[in-house]
């Protein structure tokens, strides 16, 4: 058995993956779940990108009706791109697992909201699992996989970041299975959401989660720790290591399942203590199903809903303190690099006085000192919708300075369609979409995306051009431009563009300056890879 | 066995991180229970960035309670004011002026050079500090890292051998 091993939860998830024999991991990039797709294609894993969460989502779905163990993850806003396929993913189920992780991010240390996913599950129906600790997560992913296939629905599996990106001690299992072969029965009746079909599948639904949920009565995964009566604290996710420290002799009721709730273990636990407080991070989901079963618990103060918990806070809320917590120290905050060839783009648009519909990745940072020039910047792809309305509301003169500015993966992941929109619906002063083509998905950490032409694991693979896709969908006026080699060249090309009627996209294209070196090497090895398979292939004439 | 709680603090790009993992590595190295979390993402891009490394007989919260870290490690000159309300009460500020820049090997080594600093103070030998500074880095790096180690350790009156 491999010895244990320092691992965050992140790693965590990726290992346990791998040693469940999960035949495919997909997702999108996002702090803090980016690192699990990352890990687990080290480890030896079938890992991919997908341009967005909702494909993550389908495919996973997909390889899952085809009987194989899938794993997709997302981060917390990732999970409203891909809610539609998951609500009906609850109705059809599965045939293999289908295990989805969303990390969430209390605090928003790189965000811009602070929703509680765990809600997700309970709109969609499904059983959300979990974890406090890396070797939680590792633990809890197998459980995971298990009431996957035993109920056969798709499982959300909740992190959150001080889990994700947390490192403990993690004790693994070892290989128990590799991934078997997939196979295909047709259901046609249980897979076509049609009405009538969904109707007795809403049915079968609400069906299983009663089963989970007298389960859940007994599982080990909610346990009980039994101390002073005096004081009980019902607690899930990492609020459990918080409040296990803050409060040592308090009894505590750990959740590892917060959907379907052990309700009457729950009602035992609350009726065998002095004073019951629930200490969950973000909202309050516990608290208020307790309460609406009538279970007579304390929610936390909802002071405590905004950004994480942490031991003191823990201790604060058992005190019931509601004083003003001390300023969190304000650090500096982040800037674009000093090469980042963003600079000069955003230089121009300032210059220019342009109106910036913005959106998600490090020209984010534009809104930021020195440029502020960033006036919205709202979900994944938003950029173009929001430009195009402004474009509609204002007047000309106003109207003909908004610019859409949006990064090369998210063009990918939710651009596409805004481009749609712009070539179908266009505003009578034309409109300016400015994709800033740093050739990776910069901001979580350099990865590639359907644009750059390689795969998860750098490996070449066919290249999305945003120039010749905006060329098909119609734009009549489309330019690729290297902004930071000719920056008054660029403010030259914004300004015309600006003037004209018509719709254009400007691509601004040059690598991130941290990822270049890495870019360049994986492209030589993808050249050589080439060169050797045409050498091959001679040979075999 | 109290829990020692350590927080590093600077600037994106300066190595806390790494740093982190190195002592989170020796205090596995030494047989402890370890935590460690820290938060990325945006703040990698220039921004502040700190790192909880927590290790005991048995640790609980991933995250160092404001106000009680033992130890804290800052590599930005700008961070020292900002971190500074995470230190208990009698613990030890190890800041960027400890090591003088043109003292150093090389001015990435600042991270090691600390942790050489810090090593006189924890419950585990130096030498299982220093072991996990070149578990972590290439064979090339390992002497200038040493020397950086060294004049940390020497810096907070300490000597490796």
């Amino acid at each position: 058995m491999p010895d244990q091993q320092l691992l965050s939860g992140d790693e965590a998830v990726a290992h346990a993956a791998f040693d469940a024999g999960v035949a495919l991991g997909t997702g999108y990039p996002g702090t803090p779940s980016t690192e699990i797709l990352e890990a687990f294609s080290a480890l030896g894993g079938r890992a991919q990108w997908a341009p967005n969460e909702k494909v993550a989502l389908e495919v996973g779905l997909g390889a899952a009706y085809g009987a194989v163990r899938a794993l997709v993850t997302m981060k917390h806003v990732g999970l409203n791109v891909a809610a539609d396929p998951l609500f009906t993913a609850a109705y059809t189920g599965v045939t293999g697992a289908l295990v989805v992780v969303s990390a969430d991010d209390p605090g928003m240390s790189s965000s811009q909201n602070e929703q509680d996913n765990r809600r997700y599950g309970i709109a969609a129906g499904l059983p959300v699992l979990e974890p406090a600790d890396a070797q939680e997560a590792y633990d809890l992913f197998f459980t995971a996989v298990e009431l996957s296939e035993r109920w056969k629905l798709p499982v959300l599996f909740r992190m959150t970041t001080r889990v994700c990106h947390a490192k403990s001690l993690v004790r693994p299992r070892g290989r128990r299975e590799t991934p078997r072969p997939g196979h295909f029965e047709r259901d046609i009746a249980g897979r076509v959401m049609i009405p009538s079909n969904a109707r007795p599948a809403h049915r079968r639904l609400r069906a299983k989660l009663a089963e989970i949920a007298a389960w859940a009565e007994e599982a080990p995964l909610n346990r009980v720790e039994a101390r002073d009566p005096a004081l009980g604290l019902i607690t899930d996710g990492v609020a459990y290591l918080h409040a296990a420290e803050a409060a040592p002799t308090a009894s505590v009721l750990k959740l590892g399942l917060v959907h379907p709730l052990p309700l009457e273990k729950l009602r035992r636990f609350a009726a065998s203590v002095e004073r019951c407080v629930v200490v969950e991070e973000g909202d309050p989901v516990i608290a208020d199903a307790l309460r609406a079963a009538g279970i007579a618990v304390e929610s936390k103060p909802e002071m405590y809903r905004f950004g994480e918990l942490d031991v003191a806070r823990v201790r604060r809320i058992v005190a019931r303190d509601t004083s003003p917590e001390p300023a969190p120290p304000r650090g500096k905050p982040p800037e674009l690099c000093p090469a980042c060839p963003y600079h000069a783009a955003y230089a121009a648009l300032k210059k220019l006085d342009c109106i910036v519909a913005g959106d998600i990745g490090c020209y984010s940072l534009g809104a930021l000192q020195p440029y502020q020039a960033m006036d919205t910047c709202v979900a994944m792809g938003a950029a173009l919708g929001v430009g195009l309305g402004l474009r509609h509301a204002l007047p000309p003169e106003q109207a003909r300075r908004v610019v859409s500015v949006i990064g090369d993966s998210t063009f990918v992941h939710s651009g596409i369609t805004g481009l749609a929109e712009a070539v179908y619906n266009p505003p009578p002063t034309g409109h300016v979409v400015l994709v800033l083509d740093n050739g990776t998905t910069a901001m979580t950490g350099q990865q590639e995306h359907p644009g750059t032409g390689r795969t998860l694991d750098h490996a070449p693979t066919a290249q999305l051009s945003i120039e010749r896709l905006a060329e098909a969908m119609g734009v009549p006026s489309v330019t690729v431009f290297d902004a930071f080699a000719d920056p008054a060249g660029f403010e030259r090309l914004l300004a015309e563009r600006l003037a004209a009627p018509t719709l254009s996209v400007i691509v601004a294209r040059r690598p991130c300056i941290l990822a270049a070196a890495d870019i360049r090497k994986w492209e030589k090895a993808g050249a050589e890879r080439r060169a050797a398979q045409a050498c091959l292939a001679q040979a075999e004439e | 066995m109290k829990v020692t709680n350590v927080v590093l603090a600077g600037l994106g790009g300066q190595g806390v991180i790494k740093a982190s993992d190195i002592l989170a590595d020796a205090a596995v190295r030494a047989g402890l229970d370890v935590k460690k979390s820290e938060v990325h993402g945006m703040s990698q891009r220039g921004g502040s960035v700190t790192s909880d490394v927590r290790f005991g007989e048995k640790v609980l919260s991933p995250m160092v309670p404001r106000g009680e870290a033992d130890f804290l490690v800052v590599l930005s000159p700008s961070e020292v004011e900002v971190a500074r309300p995470l230190l208990a009460a009698g613990g030890v500020l190890l800041g960027p002026d400890l090591v003088p820049e043109a003292k150093l090997p090389n001015r990435k080594s600042l991270n090691v050079a600390l942790l050489g600093a810090l090593s006189s103070h924890l419950p585990f030998p130096p030498a299982a500090l220093l072991a996990a500074v070149k578990a972590a880095l290439p064979e090339r790096l390992h002497a200038v890292n040493e020397q950086a180690f060294e004049l940390g350790r020497a810096a907070a009156g300490g000597s490796v051998r």
